[in-house]
C-alpha cells in the first residue's frame, strides 16, 4: 500500500511532461492511416457503388442499379467459375488436410531421426510462389514430356499421352496445390499436437485402447481447436485460387472452362473486359461467401469449447 | 509454427505393433519427402538440358547404362538465353528493388503503428484498434476491382508506387507487432526512457525497435515473399514491360516460348533461388521470431 501513492505520483509526473496533445502516436500511425483509408477504406465504400454500375474501363460507366447481381444469377460462367472453385476448396480441405495431419502424426514420433531435414523439405515448396509453381507443373503435367506421364509409363505401362491439363484440370490443380501446401499445413499441426497430454495417451494405452481409439478420443479432440482454423485457412486461400491456373492454362479457363475459378472470372470481367462493376458485384459475392464461411467457423468453434 | 522445441509427446510401449506402427510412420514421412522434392530436383536438371536431351531423358542424360550419366552434355546455356531475353535481367532488377523497398517500408509503418497501439496511451486508441481488425477480416478479392480505380484516379497506374503504397501499411502486420510490442517491450522501460528526457520518436528507435528485432526480421521475410510471389497486382497495375517484376515477366515468356522448356526452367530457376537463399540465411531468425514470447526485463 505505501509504495502505491510513491508509484502513482511518479507515473503523473510523466503524464505532465507530455503535451497537453500527444503527437507522438498520431505521428507514428500516420503511415498506417494513410494507407488504411486511402488503399481499404475508400475502395471498401467504392465497392459498393460500383457493384451497381457497368464500366468500360475505370473511365467510364452507367447507373446499371441491382443488374449485376440480377445478371449474375443467371450467368452461366459465374455458376461455372461457382462450382469449379467449391469443387477445388472440398478437393484441397478433404485430401490435402487429412494428408498433413498424417504428416504430423509420423513427424511427432519419437525418436525419428532427421525429423528437421524433413520439416524443412517438406514445407519448402510454399516459399515457392504460385506462378512459379504454375511454371513447373505445367512442364510436370506435360502429355508427352511431362514427369507424372513419364513416370505412369515406366510404373505402370500407362498411355504416355494422358490429357492432365485437358480433360483433368481440377485434379491437376488439386495435385499442384497439396504439393504447395502441405507441409505448409503440416507445420500448423505439429504445433496442435503439442497440447495432446502425454498422460492421457498413456492412460488410454494401458487401458488397452487401440491406435484409432487413442487418436479419436485422445488427440481429435486436443489438436480440435487448430484444426478447424486450418480448415478455415484452406477454405478462404482455395476461394482466391487463381495464378495457378492463369498460368496452368495459359490465361485461359482452359477447355471448356473447366479451370476456370471465381478469382479467374472477377480478373476477365474487371480486367479483360474492362467491367469494373460486374467484378465488384463477383468480388462482392465471394466476400459473403467467406463471412458466410467465418461465422460457421465461430459456431463450431463455440460449440466445441462448450463441449 | 513452432518449430524448434517440438519433442514427441506420445510414447509407445516397445511391443511388435509399435514397431511396425514406427516402420510405416519413417516410410510414409520417406516417401512424401521424396515426393515433395523430386519437382525441384527435376526443376535444376531440366534447366541444364538441351531441349533434345529434355525430350529423351527423364531426369540426368545418359550413354545408355542406367547410371552411366552424360554430365558433359549438361549446359548453362539456357541461363545465357534467358538472360538475353529483352528485360528479363530487368524484372530480376525490378523484383529484387520492388520486394526490398516494400519489405523496409511495411516493416517500419507496421512496427510504429503497432508499438502505438500497445504501449502508448492516446485519445481515440481503442478506435485505431477496431480499424485494424476491421481491415484484417476483409476478403482481399473484394478490393481488386475498386482498388484499381483507386490506383487510375491516383495515377498510379504503370508506377512502381502503385506497387509499392497499397502494400506498405497491411493490417495483419500492424496486429503482429501489436502483440509483439505487448510481449517484449517492458512499460517501465519506456517510462524510463521518457523520465530522461528521451524523445518519443527517438524511443522508437533506440528502444524499441531493438527489442521487436525477431518479428521484424520475421516480418521482412514473409512481406519480401509477398511481393516477390504477387502476381496478380502487378498483372493488373503495370503496362509497360520494363516494369514487369519475375512473376509477370515469367507468365510472358511462357507464352512466347512454349516449346523452350529447358529455358522456361533456366528462368524458374533464377526466380526461386533468391528467395530460397534469403529464406536458408534467415531461418534461424525467421523461426525464432515466430516462436520465442517475451523478453525477460
Amino acid at each position: 500500500m505505501s509504495a502505491q501513492p510513491v508509484a502513482s505520483l511518479s507515473h503523473s509526473r510523466v503524464q505532465s511532461r507530455a503535451l497537453p496533445f500527444p503527437i507522438a502516436p498520431w505521428l507514428l500511425m500516420a503511415p498506417f492511416f494513410f494507407g488504411v483509408i486511402l488503399f481499404t477504406l475508400v475502395p471498401l465504400v467504392s465497392s459498393f457503388q460500383l457493384s451497381t454500375r457497368q464500366t468500360f474501363g475505370p473511365e467510364f460507366s452507367t447507373n446499371v442499379g441491382a443488374g449485376n447481381f440480377k445478371f449474375l444469377a443467371s450467368d452461366p460462367l459465374f455458376w461455372t467459375a461457382l462450382r469449379n472453385t467449391v469443387v477445388f476448396t472440398l478437393g484441397s480441405v478433404l485430401i490435402q488436410l487429412p494428408l498433413s495431419l498424417l504428416l504430423a502424426l509420423a513427424l511427432n514420433r519419437p525418436n525419428l531421426r532427421g525429423r528437421t531435414f524433413f520439416r524443412v523439405s517438406l514445407f519448402s515448396p510454399v516459399l515457392v510462389g504460385a506462378v512459379f509453381v504454375g511454371m513447373i507443373f505445367a512442364v510436370i503435367f506435360d502429355k508427352r514430356t511431362g514427369l507424372i506421364n513419364r513416370a505412369l509409363h515406366a510404373a505402370f505401362g500407362w498411355d504416355i499421352d494422358f490429357p492432365w491439363l485437358e480433360d483433368y484440370v481440377m485434379p491437376s490443380l488439386i495435385i499442384a496445390t497439396t504439393w504447395q501446401y502441405v507441409g505448409f499445413n503440416m507445420v500448423y499441426f505439429l504445433a496442435a499436437l503439442q497440447n495432446v497430454s502425454a498422460e492421457l495417451g498413456e492412460a488410454a494405452m494401458l487401458d488397452g485402447a487401440n491406435a484409432w481409439n487413442r487418436f479419436r478420443h485422445v488427440i481429435l479432440p486436443a489438436i480440435m481447436p487448430v484444426g478447424t482454423f486450418v480448415v478455415l485457412l484452406s477454405i478462404i486461400g482455395s476461394f482466391q485460387l487463381f495464378e495457378l491456373p492463369y498460368i496452368l492454362l495459359n490465361g485461359t479457363g482452359g477447355p471448356q472452362n473447366r479451370g476456370l475459378t471465381l478469382v479467374m472470372y472477377l480478373y476477365q470481367t474487371g480486367f479483360q473486359t474492362g467491367d469494373l462493376g460486374y467484378a465488384s458485384a463477383i468480388g462482392w459475392v465471394m466476400a459473403l461467401i467467406l463471412g458466410a464461411c467465418a461465422i460457421g467457423h465461430r459456431v463450431v468453434s463455440k460449440r466445441g469449447e462448450r463441449a | 509454427m513452432k518449430s524448434t522445441n517440438m519433442q514427441p509427446q506420445t510414447r509407445d510401449a516397445g511391443t511388435g505393433g509399435a514397431a511396425a506402427m514406427s516402420a510405416l510412420s519413417y516410410a510414409f514421412v520417406l516417401v512424401a519427402t521424396a515426393l515433395v522434392l523430386t519437382p525441384f530436383v527435376w526443376l535444376v536438371i531440366a534447366s541444364l538440358k538441351t531441349n533434345e536431351d529434355f525430350f529423351t531423358s527423364t531426369f540426368l542424360p545418359t550413354r545408355g547404362g542406367f547410371f552411366d550419366v552424360a554430365w558433359e552434355r549438361l549446359t548453362f546455356r539456357n541461363y545465357l538465353a534467358v538472360f538475353e531475353q529483352p528485360n528479363f535481367a530487368r524484372a530480376l532488377l525490378n523484383s529484387v528493388m520492388l520486394s526490398s523497398v516494400t519489405a523496409v517500408l511495411a516493416t517500419l509503418a507496421c512496427s510504429m503503428a503497432g508499438y502505438a497501439l500497445a504501449l502508448l496511451s492516446f485519445k481515440g486508441r481503442t478506435g485505431a484498434t477496431w480499424l485494424v481488425l476491421a481491415a484484417l477480416i476483409i476478403p482481399p478479392p473484394l478490393l481488386i476491382a475498386p482498388g484499381f480505380q483507386v490506383l487510375f484516379e491516383l495515377g498510379l497506374l504503370d508506377s512502381p508506387w502503385g506497387l509499392i503504397l497499397p502494400a506498405v501499411t497491411p493490417a495483419f502486420g500492424v496486429y503482429l507487432f501489436r502483440q509483439a510490442a505487448i510481449s517484449s517491450v517492458p512499460k517501465e522501460l519506456i517510462e524510463a526512457a521518457r523520465l530522461d528526457g528521451c524523445g518519443e520518436i527517438r524511443t522508437f528507435f533506440t528502444i524499441v525497435l531493438p527489442l521487436l528485432r525477431p518479428t521484424v526480421s520475421a516480418f521482412i521475410m514473409i512481406t519480401f515473399l509477398g511481393t516477390w510471389n504477387n502476381f496478380l497486382t502487378p498483372q493488373i497495375v503495370m503496362q509497360s514491360p520494363e516494369g514487369f517484376p519475375l512473376s509477370v515477366a515469367i507468365a510472358q515468356l511462357k507464352n512466347t516460348y512454349y516449346q523452350d522448356y529447358g529455358l522456361l526452367m533456366a528462368g524458374t530457376v533464377v526466380s526461386i533461388a533468391p528467395v530460397a537463399a534469403l529464406f536458408l540465411i534467415m531461418q534461424r531468425d525467421f523461426v525464432s521470431g515466430l516462436t520465442r514470447g517475451a523478453v525477460k526485463g
